[in-house]
């Protein structure tokens, strides 16, 4: 199976370096060992909300230089300030282009709130939700309406209102339920956010909910809802809108996250209609090189039929999708056998406490300042990597995992573009 | 050592991590309050199953046994490996009649082609299809697939010598469908492969792959059959040294993975060497190594359906590639998803109702397409959507042949 390039990987990282190397007329494939992470997201993505050191930051372009002090292996810190900056500005442009509304620039965070009510910086949120510019102070509204359908587990009303009041928010609870939900009941463990979501897709329940949220809201000038809506479609909100009759916005959910899915399924989408291949549910097993050059890739389901392409970009994901592997004696890229840097010492790699720092993180491959993988230190010259699967940051400390993936996924295939003269 | 690696159960699920994202995906648990979904179903059950066999829950007999959940999970748990071995295991529920005449292809097949117009006829008659609903619930809104008149093997028996004339050889694993029910797809696999330059040959004893009668919990036969199978394809790979090529997606799927995971047959020797014909084909192809001539005086523009065990296979790539290779045919990928029917599920007065919302998304988006025809690598998509739509689904072996040049 001939083509330009071969994506691993087909989470945020790979459909945002597949979409423009499509774009700029490359042939692509994309091999998915399942669906991504995207299916937990919170509706954000975040840029960089505080330093290893654990210091916060508001502006991540101005606290560049002090990253590259605390973590000089930090995607970032190779991408450089005049890239980043470059990057960032194409980014809200490249979603809405893919049919992926956001909003948020890189030059300072903003805040959403979480399932728990908890503020959080971030830096790119989807259209639809509920975020504002300070975790403090007066938000635009005087009264608020939360609503949840009655039995759904998975989002916390009482505390984001007892996080609103703080605010000088004033808050009423809702709890509703509706004939067409009434199926779901019967079975507890489907309770969840995207059978839910099917309810909605139909007009009529759509409709329906926007009555009572008209009804029952009484002076509330908004209504904040749990994300579960829009699965497919994109004007679900539109709609309750009109029919309620005032201001409808989304907060997250506990996983599976609607928004998260409906991101994936439209980045895919927007990628195969581009003229990429997409291929789920496949396993790269082995590759052949050749003089620090990839030649063929392998997969599970393709045997002995294998993949050739110019270049290959690895977007692995990191130890949940399995493009890290650890075991007891060793950390490893299962697919190239890539280097990864990582302590020799495994008490090294956690701290007991959940809640501190966890070395093993950080954990990923190796490359050099141009996001080429290495084996035995030496360069492969047509394999990028992009994503989780690098090394160097911490995602969760840092909140930098949407920015890693999405910034180091266009620099790959920028590099990709400039190589092959095109674009 | 490795202590992690001889820790990991047969079907792995104790690498569930619970993450959900199957939920997502299943097409039964969707429309169907009354299926537990594939994580409780699955690895979820699995664990309670496995403390105290009373734990298993009827409900599972409501999984399709469409594999999405798989395809899905990002820790590659074999899901739906699970709830079918669970059901194989601990189903206390005996298969009834009814379900012995739908999973017995073979048997009824044998029964019906020799009658192929009074049967024909007789399954389209009002008071049949009531009195089949009443007495053996088979849903009298299902329309059954049509028998022939004489089989495949029958029209074979003629072509045999001039099969053997050629010096490559491939051995076709046809199936019940192409045996009974279509043989016209059989003869255009011939048609095509000998335009490759292939000569086709029948496997010394083919019987039916088993898929239906594992999905009906008929076991046993399932084994035995699967048996014969196995001895016939061994026979043709390793002594005949010809690969095993099928037309359809759901046999290939069964032999290749199904016999290994579910009937503890293992196949590892010859695995590799039974695939779709249009794998074959396109390996041929893209190796340089073969070349079909096709008609440029025909349009068409036609809509391919990704059958559920085709997107498990991943094979889908291969059967668009050789749709597209063909002059004046254009192909629209239609979103893959569930048809609904998943063999004989369908047919099942119970499940009537649920498969066809299941297939509804699919349905409307095929009336939308503005296709010729929808083309399909499973026979029992094929009965759904031409049930269901206002289409008529072809074999993409059958569109080959169709538009080869003379």
């Amino acid at each position: 199976m001939k083509f330009d390039t071969i994506i691993i990987g087909g989470g945020l990282s790979g459909l945002v370096c597949g979409i423009r190397l499509v774009k700029a007329g490359r042939r692509c494939v994309i091999v998915s060992a399942g669906q991504s992470a995207l299916h937990f997201s919170s509706g954000s993505f975040d840029l960089l909300n505080a330093l290893p050191d654990g210091s916060p930051v508001e502006c991540p372009l101005e606290a560049l230089g002090q990253l590259a002090l605390q973590a000089p292996e930090h995607p970032y810190v190779k991408l450089g300030v005049e890239r980043m900056k470059a990057l960032l500005a194409e980014v809200p442009a490249f979603f809405a282009g893919a049919g992926v509304a956001v909003e948020g620039q890189g030059v300072r965070n903003h805040y959403r709130m979480t399932p728990l009510g908890a503020w959080h910086p971030t830096w790119l949120t989807l259209k639809d939700f509920f975020c504002c510019g300070s975790p403090e102070g007066k938000l635009p509204w005087r009264k608020a309406a939360i609503f949840n359908i009655a039995g759904f587990l998975d989002f916390y009303a009482e505390f984001i209102a007892g996080d609103l009041k703080k605010r000088g928010v004033e808050c009423s609870v809702h709890l509703f339920n509706m004939d067409a939900l009434e199926h779901l009941r019967k079975n507890p463990s489907e309770m969840r956010s995207a059978n839910i979501a099917r309810v909605f897709e139909k007009q009529e329940n759509l409709e329906r909910l926007g009555e009572i949220l008209r009804d029952e809201a009484g002076d509330a000038e908004v209504v904040l809802l749990p994300a579960v809506f829009g699965l497919e479609r994109a004007d679900a909100l539109a709609c309750l809108r009109r029919v309620a009759n005032r201001k409808v916005m989304l907060l997250p959910t506990l996983p599976p996250s609607v928004p998260g899915i409906r991101t994936q399924l439209q980045l895919k989408k927007y990628f195969q209609d581009c003229g990429g291949v997409y291929m789920l549910g496949d396993t790269v097993m082995k590759a052949e090189v050749e003089d620090g050059h990839v030649v063929r890739v392998y997969s599970y389901n393709h045997g002995n039929i294998p993949f050739v392409a110019d270049d290959v970009v690895l977007a692995t994901g990191s130890f949940f999708s399995q493009g890290l592997i650890a075991e007891p004696g060793r950390v490893y890229e299962p697919v190239f056998g890539l280097d990864v840097k990582y302590p020799e010492e495994r008490e090294q790699w956690f701290d007991l406490n959940f809640f501190n720092r966890q070395a093993y993180q950080s954990f990923g491959v190796e490359t050099d300042g141009g996001f080429r993988g290495m084996r035995g230190g030496k360069v492969l010259d047509n394999l990028y990597v992009a994503g989780a699967v690098l090394g160097g940051f911490n995602a969760v400390k840092e909140g930098c995992g949407g920015g890693v993936s999405i910034l180091t996924a266009l620099a790959v295939a920028q590099q990709i573009m400039d190589k092959r003269k095109i674009g | 050592m490795n202590l992690q690696q001889h820790n990991i159960s047969d079907n792995n699920f104790e690498q569930c991590i619970k993450c959900t994202v199957c939920t997502v995906y299943c097409p039964v648990a969707a429309v169907n309050p009354d299926f537990p979904g594939p994580k409780q179903a699955g690895p979820d059950g699995e664990r309670l199953r496995l403390k105290r066999p009373d734990f298993y829950d009827e409900a599972l007999k409501y999984c399709i046994n469409c594999k999405r959940c798989e395809v899905a999970c990002p820790s590659n748990v074999r899901i739906g490996d699970i709830i079918q071995s669970a059901r194989i295991r601990y189903a206390k529920k005996k298969p009834k009649v009814r379900d012995i005449l739908l999973a017995n292809t073979d048997f009824v097949g044998t029964l019906s082609t020799p009658f192929a117009p009074v049967v024909n006829v007789a399954l389209g008659l009002k008071p049949v299809k009531a009195a089949m609903d009443a007495v053996l619930k088979i849903d009298h809104r299902r329309m059954f697939p049509k028998y022939a008149f004489g089989t495949f093997e029958g029209w074979y028996k003629k072509q045999a010598s001039r099969q053997a004339a050629f010096s490559k050889q491939v051995a076709y694993f046809h199936g019940c469908y192409v045996n009974y029910n279509n043989p016209q797809l059989g003869k255009d696999l011939v048609k095509v492969m000998n335009a490759a330059g292939y000569g086709v040959q029948l496997l010394e004893k083919e019987q039916c792959c088993g898929v239906a009668l594992i999905s009906n919990g008929l076991i046993n036969q399932a084994k035995k059959q699967a048996q014969t199978n196995m001895a016939s394809i061994r026979q043709a790979v390793l002594e005949r040294k010809m690969p095993v090529i099928a037309t359809s997606s759901t046999c290939t799927f069964t032999i290749r993975d199904e016999y290994p995971h579910l009937l503890q047959l293992e196949n590892g020797d010859v695995r590799e060497q039974v695939e779709l014909a249009t794998r074959f084909l396109y390996r041929l192809l893209a190796e340089n190594k073969t070349k079909l001539r096709f008609r440029t005086d025909k349009k068409l523009k036609v809509a391919y359906h990704t059958p559920c065990h085709m997107e498990k296979l991943g094979w889908s790539y291969y059967t668009i590639e050789l749709l597209k290779m063909i002059p004046g045919v254009e192909v629209q990928v239609l979103d893959s998803q569930c048809c609904g029917i998943a063999g004989t599920y369908g047919f099942k007065k119970e499940n009537y109702e649920v498969s066809q919302q299941i297939g509804s998304r699919l349905f409307r988006q095929i009336e939308a397409s503005g296709v010729d025809f929808v083309v399909s690598d499973c026979e029992t998509c094929k009965w759904q959507i031409e049930m269901s739509t206002s289409k008529k689904c072809e074999h993409p072996i059958s569109v080959l042949a169709r538009m080869l040049e003379d």
